[in-house]
């Protein structure tokens, strides 16, 4: 080549052409740098020759551990599974009473259900049940549907008006929308209700409220578990408080969705989760 | 071939210097525009109020934005820009097809990064990362990239210098893949087409599996020609003229070019580690990812060894600095890259920041850095001053944006790691440590440093585009020489 | 030096780099086309019903994939937080896919059921309200914006032109079956037939109208829920 020279401070010559001033030295690969590349193409073929690696247009060769993710996931989740055994087999066959009088499988359930309370539960229901607009706190001892085990487990399997065949279904008129009572009537309940709950209001609707509204509250406003009727005077409020909101709930009534985790949750997970709920503080 | 005259700009060639003039300055405006997006987004992670309740104005919306204003807005004018300047000088020509095309080229391309950013804002994507421009805006930048080939091309094919330069293989490269992934990878069906009035929308003719590995095919080699090979080109000539220096080593360019061309190409399925792509893709994905670490070094070394005999330039030369800063970012990034590509590792850091760390430790370090050094290069240079208005300022700039760096990938690497960790965390009984939200939680204090270190590298952006003014105006201010002292403090 | 040649020769350089840049995309890329267990042969897969689609192009359009995935890894965390790993199945009418790669907020591949309409609704106008930790954007507009999708047939015969197996019945009533879909009122039985497990009804609780809000939200609650997975085990034809 016809430029050839020699780099005064490397020593090493020039490849003899130039670009706007730019030359190039004739250096030798380094050494290392070969060394380590060969080095990743060898392991490479190593990678092939054990997992899946080159295809056909049918098929590909499958390594000869025969190994892929699905299967050593599998793997694992069996080796978790017997690692669990000693425990998961003490809860099958259990009712979550016998496991809640078990103050051993009640510190394990209690520290499953805490996460599982967390992912699933908490985005409406709060952190460690304290509720939310719309969605009731699970930390005091106001029940809609009960709050013994039993009946905090039958929730959480089949939801609230969940569309699965056994879910809770309870299903208020609106008595206003649906013309079976007049606004004003509306404002009277509402009053009374308020009175019930000690917030004030006045008796005026207190036959009005006997007539539309005691078969489900009770008389007394206490509620009914079993119809899944609230308790109306504790002063606690699921939809808006207030009078404002108990009109509006006569009027047309909000019906609150809870949907079924059965099949989403394992057996075990929902008896771990409802005995952490019940522990939350309103555990009846 | 060797004359002088060239080296010092004097030249009998009438080069085409409008047009790298007019797309540093649209660089230099896009990446003040995308550095900003980028922080005000990632300000948003940290304080959701400042999505504002607005449709225009959340994160899933401003997040193409701030990508596409750095890579493509940014990083394209860059590309166009040193392209441009480099093949005309280094083939001793005149840009192929004159004012016209090159006209064509830089008011089409700024037209098309106008429709997608419009489109983002309005809700108009095509859904797929670093591909969203929708069907129509696709087309334009078809016609756009064809006549950046022609010019490209064509310029080489009239040089007045027997061999093509290494920096004019990596710029060649870079136009001819990236051409072939656009295309690849937005085969798409418009509504219009089968009757319909949805102007704006189309469908991905790809789907599920197939068009999961069809995009992270164009999407890791968005990175590895548009943020990789283009830039080593401009590397390849930036670095040596800076330095003046020759280039390290010509075989290793040979090689290190075919290797990372070829090998590139098949990292795609590391960003699909264990999804529902076959295992036998992964598996390529991650070996040629490996297999890549070297070649990728290979463009590392040649860089930061065309320094030898000139390594204390980088007390004096704050330019050079940031173009050797930015190798070493280069080097560290494309360590981090294949062995995050490792199916273990991957295992925890996909999904995480950690990813965004490792992105923007290549982007801000490496193609943000690189860029600027080229373009404190060119500016002098395309607007005849004899120097930049300060140097001084450039020693700011550099600090600045380094320590930004820093606090950035630092942050990224922790809520990363940590986020991985606390998903996979187990109790003594085996169950689940952290509910999701409680990782979330955690990220905060991280997303304010992050945004922080995206606050310092904006301001160190402001302190160059004051330089640029100044420059541009002819102004020099009189400042102390940097001068060479035994003592390792420069200023 | 042999290498000359390329350096001298602009065709053959681009040439070279052609072919060269070519062969990996079409090793990774066309045998997942032609070799038959990439997608697992599993019952229940059926294409978006319209509802379901223009939930869907809303969910592409406001980017949610930025900050949830859309793929359940097989990991013991992922599957005990998330549910069964995703399967490539799930995501074949998915036009484009939308795997996500980052997760700011959870995994969305099997968020369908897991909470009640009201709850979406809630939290897409304001997450905080309900998720007071979350960073998530508030999508308020949502609810505001009337939605009417009179070319769905359109859409529909896109993407039969990209694979989908819509029939030309599917094809005809598809702007019917938005409107049942979304009001149960018409007919919904037919929607059913069409579409099976399609989740019907007014969603977020405004029956005067059917809203961008209401077709997201039918999308949300459907994700995830069509594969039976009693009939899936990754072994023998279902292997890959």
């Amino acid at each position: 080549m016809a430029n050839v020279e020699k780099d005064p401070v490397t020593g090493t010559n020039t490849t003899g052409h130039e670009w706007d001033g730019i030359k190039e030295l004739d250096t030798p690969l380094p050494k290392w740098w070969l060394t380590v590349f060969y080095a990743s193409i060898i392991w490479a073929i190593g990678y092939w020759v054990v997992y899946p690696s080159w295809p056909t247009l049918n098929d590909y060769a499958k390594g000869v551990w025969e190994t892929t993710n699905r299967l050593e996931h599998a793997q694992e989740m069996a080796a978790v599974a017997q690692s669990r055994e000693v425990w998961t087999s003490k809860f099958e066959g259990k009712e979550i009473s016998e496991v809640a009088a078990d103050s051993e499988l009640l510190n394990y359930a209690m520290a499953g259900g805490r996460v599982i309370f967390a992912d699933n539960c908490q985005p409406c229901h709060g952190s460690s049940g304290s509720g939310a607009p719309n969605y009731p706190v699970l930390a005091d001892d106001d029940w809609i549907w009960g709050g013994t085990l039993d009946d905090i487990q039958q929730t959480v399997l089949y939801g609230i008006r969940s569309g699965h065949d056994e879910a809770r279904v309870s299903d208020m008129p609106a008595l206003v929308a649906d013309e079976m009572i007049t606004a004003a009537d509306a404002d009277k309940i509402a009053d009374y209700v308020m009175k019930l709950g000690g917030q004030g209001g006045s008796d005026a609707g207190k036959d009005l409220f006997d007539e539309n509204c005691a078969a489900c509250h009770a008389e007394d406003g206490a509620g009914v578990q079993e119809l899944g009727a609230p308790r109306l005077n504790d002063g606690i409020w699921l939809y808006k408080a207030g009078k404002d909101g108990v009109v509006a709930q006569i009027t047309k009534p909000n019906h609150g969705v809870m949907p079924a985790w059965s099949g989403r949750l394992s057996e075990t997970e929902i008896k771990q989760v409802s005995i952490y709920v019940h522990s939350l503080g309103g555990g009846q | 071939m060797n004359q002088a005259t060239t080296a010092t700009g004097a030249s009998d060639v009438a080069y085409n210097e409008d047009v790298v003039r007019k797309f540093v300055l649209a660089a230099t405006f896009w990446g003040v525009i995308g550095f900003l997006a980028g922080t005000f987004i990632a300000f948003q992670l940290a304080f959701p109020a400042l999505n504002l309740g607005l449709e225009w104005t959340t994160f899933g919306r401003l997040r193409p934005v701030h990508t596409s204003a750095v890579i493509f807005a940014f990083g394209g004018s860059i590309m166009f820009a040193t392209s441009f300047y480099v093949v005309q000088r280094t083939c001793r020509a005149p840009l192929f097809g004159g004012k016209l095309l090159a006209n064509l080229i830089f008011w089409g391309y700024q037209l098309f990064i106008v429709i997608a950013a419009l489109g983002y804002v309005l809700g108009v994507t095509q859904g797929k990362e670093y591909a969203e421009p929708e069907w129509y805006a696709d087309l334009l930048l078809t016609v756009v990239w064809v006549a950046y080939l022609v010019a490209f091309a064509g310029t080489l094919m009239t040089r007045r210098v027997s061999h093509i330069y290494v920096a004019n293989w990596f710029y060649l490269a870079f136009i001819i893949t990236v051409a072939m992934l656009h295309l690849g990878n937005n085969i798409t069906l418009p509504v219009v087409l089968f009757g319909g009035d949805s102007l704006a929308k189309s469908y991905i003719w790809a789907s599920g599996v197939q068009d999961a590995m069809t995009q992270w095919w164009y999407g890791h080699n968005a990175v590895g020609f548009f943020l990789t090979a283009g830039f080593l080109g401009l590397m390849y000539y930036f670095v040596p003229k800076q330095a003046n220096r020759p280039v390290y080593s010509y075989r290793l360019s040979i090689i290190h070019f075919w290797a990372l061309v070829f090998l590139y190409i098949w990292a795609g399925p590391h960003h699909l580690h264990y999804t529902s792509l076959p295992d036998w893709t992964q598996t390529l994905g991650m070996t040629f990812s490996i297999m890549l670490w070297m070649p990728s070094w290979g463009g590392m070394i040649n860089g930061l060894m065309t320094l030898s005999g000139a390594w204390e330039k980088l007390r004096t030369d704050p330019v050079l600095r940031f173009l050797i800063a930015a190798v070493a970012f280069y080097g560290m990034s494309t360590f981090e890259g294949p062995a995050m590509s490792i199916k273990a590792v991957n295992g925890l850091s996909h999904y995480t920041d950690w990813t965004v760390g490792h992105v923007h430790s290549g982007a801000l370090g490496w193609v943000a850095f690189v860029s600027f050094g080229a373009m404190y290069y060119l500016i002098p240079k395309l607007w005849g001053r004899t120097r930049l208005y300060s140097l001084r300022l450039v020693t700011y700039h550099f600090w600045i944006a380094t320590i930004g760096i820093v606090l950035y990938i630092t942050a990224m690497w922790i809520s990363g790691i940590m986020q991985g960790l606390m998903w996979r965390a187990y109790d003594d009984l085996g169950f689940l440590q952290y509910s999701f939200i409680e990782s979330v939680e955690a990220m905060h204090p991280y997303y304010v440093i992050r945004a922080c270190g995206g606050v310092l590298f904006v301001l160190g952006a402001l302190i160059m585009v004051w330089n640029f003014i100044k420059t541009i105006q002819g102004d020099v201010r009189t400042e102390d020489e940097f001068v060479a002292p035994q003592s390792a403090a420069a200023e | 030096m042999k290498h000359e040649i390329f350096e001298k020769n602009t065709i053959l350089l681009t040439i070279a780099i052609l072919i060269t840049v070519s062969i990996g995309g079409l090793v990774q890329i066309v045998p997942l086309y032609t070799i038959d267990s990439t997608i697992e042969k599993v019952d229940g897969m059926r294409p978006y019903s319209p509802l379901e689609l223009a939930g869907r192009n809303i969910y592409v359009r406001e980017g949610c994939y930025l900050c949830h995935s859309q793929q359940i890894r097989p990991f013991r965390d992922e599957v005990e937080r998330y549910g069964h790993y995703s399967l490539a199945a799930e995501s074949m009418y998915d036009h484009p896919f939308q795997w996500g790669s980052k997760r700011t907020g959870p995994d969305l591949a099997r968020v369908g059921g897991k909470y009640s309409n009201a709850w979406h609704v809630a939290h897409l106008i304001r997450p905080q309200d309900v998720v007071p930790e979350s960073v998530m954007p508030m999508y308020g507009f949502l609810a505001e914006k009337e939605l009417t999708f009179n070319d769905a047939g359109a859409h529909l015969k896109a993407l039969r032109a990209a694979g989908d197996p819509y029939t030309d019945e599917q094809i005809a009533e598809a702007a019917a079956d938005f409107t049942a879909q979304a009001s149960g009122e018409g007919d919904v039985d037919a929607v059913l037939t069409r579409y099976p497990k399609a989740v019907i009804g007014d969603f977020d609780g405004d029956p005067s109208k059917v809203t961008e809000l209401d077709a997201l939200i039918s999308y949300l609650q459907m994700l995830g829920t069509l594969v039976d997975f009693t009939t899936y085990k990754p072994e023998g034809e279902m292997a890959r």
